[in-house]
């Protein structure tokens, strides 16, 4: 690479930092006066980029970009006052879910509104060209952009710390009770915080449509761009997210320009990985102050009802008799997610450690089947009995790396490990068939029908949530609940509280790669989808429906997720938004879980 | 100018207050003795807002307040400095007396950063410190510099004297006295006996949550 090269790439990498910051401080800011994690944020992204579009149409370019901005945060203004102020009080996971929720309202309202196809738009009047930089052709417009990121930077940095305003807001995320009772509105804060945050995101999406076309599948990828630099950079601090996405948006440009295009997927999220085995709090972030308080001590668990379980085996074994194909599917399909979930459930319930990459265990379990059966030529019972162990050893290496940190900082990891995951699934061709996956995971013979298969999953899904149930409650289970609740005293007593982590995170991952086994046999073929970030969300979804601290929330609470997806995919054209606005009325509705 | 009629508070489950009455007047200092646990703490934040009582009342300035937010009760004149002094570590001296500020209010002593260093000196030369690096003594100091920029009709004071060296109670005590002089009324909560039957005009004693006695000074 020649030195005008390399210039050339720097630059590049400064253009897209630009972008990256204008999401990820609003993302930051918002976190840190309201503690929500806004998975919604790479929405409100698309949504500037969408409104940008159609309003250049009329307006043109410059007007646009303001307008867009404007607009987006008006929807944010809408979405705080509506939703969120309704769920500040609600344990941080299922503010999360709503967020989520919101993600899939937009999706869909945008495909309403413009259609599944990618969207171009005018390139910026008046720095349309290029100018010759070191020799080489570089975009006008981007040079704009490489202006607008620092530019940004320090009308918040003035805003924050020169305002009373600003001091207030700083205040409040600190310390959001006494500010109250030193006379701080919160209530107005949070809502104007999270319009600013609102109007960053849109006014970054609106800025980079001459850059890239607005799509569909953009809020995903930003806001997962978003969270890593926001988390390399330090929860809540402004100039740790701008130094991150310098670090990030210059990696990744350089990794492109290095030729190593297939890297740029999981890049970010190795340095991720890095920066938080080092600096646990991101590279410029402090430890967050302790939120717990009496109000979210969690209930004991009620002991486990093995008579329930029995009494539900009897009840599904006999369904076959009198049940259609289509039924013994679905009901195949809700024992895998019920069993994916109960593991999941281990680690966020009684190990109090949000996973949000447990479709990485899921993942390994089916494609390590579908492997040793293809590539292996192993019998069909030999795959799926081995296929859990891989899961559970890549649980084990990935959860010695997560069990180091907590709070949203390890769910961060474990959702990045699971983006590395995935991607190695979705780029290794020739043994993981890339993109399009593996095809011919059929179970053997015997269990070809879909009734035999039927029952082989209702025992193994059954037999493996009864082992969980019973691990629970054993002195195993006490060990990890005691290391949730009190970490210190947990030690002060003897318990190597990261050990049982460690250990929880092995099993969990063991039980979820039965269930990702048990899914390939049962489709028959396996993409990346089964270990991406949706079905991640999936897991969780179905777990807190269904209740963090209950037992057998999260069986019901699979049960109703995959009845309606299931049902809704196949009636309802905007079925993502119905799942969304269902999940937003029963979080409204049952702060603590439907099934409590 | 203060008052709690029947005032039954708690968290979740747990009630810790049974109807407890009190009652603070006009520029009085009043002290609220109790053990630990007796629920001193508990009463001062229902009374501020930041506990929802189980039921009764709280008064304050010829208003029932006891279903108003925490902010609204601040800005209607009623200051609180917690017992765990919560000062923002992360803003300077001077910004964290900049969070608590008010407008003056009528008939009211106003505070303006001059008076408030007047009466804690300490404070002065450390405006553009990090409240971080402050000591203990120096946080206790802020805390109530904090409350008074407020420019409060009454403020509440949980165990200000607590975890304190000897010569740092006496300043805080000091501090009271002059509140006092200015007119402003004081609620404060102590274990520490002999402090409060310095500064305090009368006391209530809690036990278990339940008003005990009541102290002429």
């Amino acid at each position: 690479m020649s030195g005008s090269a390399v210039l050339l790439q720097f630059l590049n990498g400064l253009a897209g930092a630009s972008s990256l910051f204008l999401v990820a401080a609003g993302l930051s800011l918002i976190f840190g006066v309201s503690r929500i994690v806004n998975f919604a944020h790479g929405s409100l992204y698309m949504l500037g980029m969408y409104l940008a579009v159609s309003l250049s149409g009329t307006l043109g370019f410059w007007l646009s970009v303001p307008l867009a901005a404007a607009l987006v945060a008006a929807a944010g203004l809408v979405i705080e006052t509506t939703l969120l102020r309704r769920i500040y009080k609600a344990p941080e996971l299922l503010q999360l879910l709503a967020t989520f929720a919101l993600v899939l309202i937009i999706r869909d309202a945008a495909l309403w509104a413009w259609g599944p196809e990618d969207r171009l738009g005018p390139r910026a009047p008046g720095l349309a060209g290029a100018v010759a930089i070191a020799g080489r052709q570089f975009p006008q417009y981007d040079l704009l952009l490489i202006c607008l990121g620092p530019a940004v930077f320090i009308a918040l940095y003035l805003l924050l710390s020169r305002t009373r305003w600003g001091t207030r807001v700083r205040a409040a995320s600190q310390d959001r009770e006494m500010a109250a009772a030193l006379g701080v509105n919160e209530r107005r804060l949070f809502t104007a915080v999270f319009a600013l945050g609102a109007l960053l995101a849109g006014f970054g999406g609106a800025s980079a449509i001459p850059r890239e076309p607005a799509s569909l599948q953009i809020d995903l990828a930003v806001m997962s761009d978003a969270f890593v630099v926001v988390v390399v950079g330090g929860l809540g601090s402004i100039p740790g997210a701008f130094l991150a996405a310098l670090l990030i948006g210059e990696v990744k440009a350089f990794c492109i320009g290095l030729g190593y295009s297939e890297l740029t997927l999981a890049i970010e999220f190795i340095v991720m990985a890095v920066v938080l085995v080092f600096r646990p709090w991101g590279l410029l972030g402090r430890p967050l102050a302790e939120t717990r308080g009496p109000g979210t001590l969690q209930p004991p668990l009620p002991a486990p009802s093995f008579l329930l379980l029995g009494g539900l085996a009897v009840l599904l074994a006999i369904v076959p008799v009198f049940a259609g194909p289509y039924t013994i599917v679905l009901l195949t399909d809700i024992l895998v997610f019920a069993l994916f979930a109960a593991s999941l459930h281990l680690l966020m319930g009684p190990g109090g450690m949000p996973s949000f990459g447990h479709a990485a265990y899921f993942g390994l379990g089916a494609y390590t089947a579908g492997l040793l059966l293809l590539r292996a030529h192993l019998p069909m019972e030999l795959s799926l009995a081995l296929a859990p162990l891989a899961a559970a050893l890549g649980a084990l290496v990935f959860g010695w790396f997560c069990v180091q940190l907590s709070g949203v900082y390890l769910a961060m990891l474990t959702l990045a490990f699971a983006q590395i995951a995935w991607s190695v699934a979705f780029q290794w061709d020739r043994l993981t068939g890339g993109s399009n996956g593996l095809i011919g995971v059929w179970p053997a013979p015997w269990l070809s029908s879909k009734q035999a298969y039927y029952y082989l999953t209702l025992v193994l899904c059954l037999g493996a949530v009864a082992l969980l149930w019973r691990l629970i409650d054993s002195p195993f289970g006490y060990a990890l609940r005691a290391g949730r609740d009190s970490p210190l005293r947990a030690a002060a007593i003897g318990i190597d509280v990261r050990a049982q982590q460690w250990a929880a995170f092995g099993i969990a991952g063991l039980f979820a790669g039965v269930a990702g086994a048990l899914y390939a046999f049962s489709k028959g073929s396996i993409s990346p989808e089964t270990l991406s970030v949706p079905r991640s969300v999936d897991g969780l979804v179905m777990v807190l429906l269904g209740g963090v601290q209950t037992l057998s929330g999260p069986l019901w609470g699979a049960a109703l997720f995959t009845w309606l997806e299931d049902s809704l995919s196949r009636g309802v054209e905007y079925w993502r938004a119905a799942i969304g606005a269902v999940i937003l009325v029963l979080v409204i509705a049952f702060p603590r879980g439907i099934f409590k | 100018m203060l008052e709690a009629r029947r005032l039954s508070a708690g968290y979740g489950a747990a009630r810790v207050l049974f109807d407890v009455e009190l009652a603070v007047g006009r520029g009085e200092v009043v002290a609220l003795l109790g053990r630990n646990g007796a629920g001193k703490s508990t009463t001062l934040k229902a009374l501020m807002g930041l506990i929802r009582p189980f039921s009764g009342e709280v008064h304050f300035d010829g208003r029932r307040v006891d279903a108003w937010e925490p902010y609204e009760v601040a800005r209607a004149g009623l200051g609180y400095v917690p017992e765990d002094r919560r000062i923002f570590t992360d803003l300077t001296v001077a910004e964290n007396l900049e969070v608590g500020r008010q407008p003056p209010r009528e008939a009211t002593p106003a505070w303006s950063p001059e008076k408030l260093f007047e009466l804690f000196p300490a404070l002065r030369t450390l405006q553009g410190r990090r409240a971080a690096h402050l000591s203990g003594g120096e946080q206790q100091m802020l805390c109530i510099a904090r409350t008074l920029a407020g420019n409060p009709k009454a403020i509440l004071l949980d165990e200000p004297s607590e975890g304190l060296a000897p010569i740092l109670v006496e300043q805080v005590g000091k501090a009271i006295l002059e509140l006092k002089r200015a007119g402003v009324c004081v609620l404060l909560s102590e274990q520490n006996l002999s402090f409060a039957r310095r500064v305090a005009d009368r006391s209530y004693m809690l036990e278990q949550g339940r008003m005990r006695q009541a102290y002429a000074d």
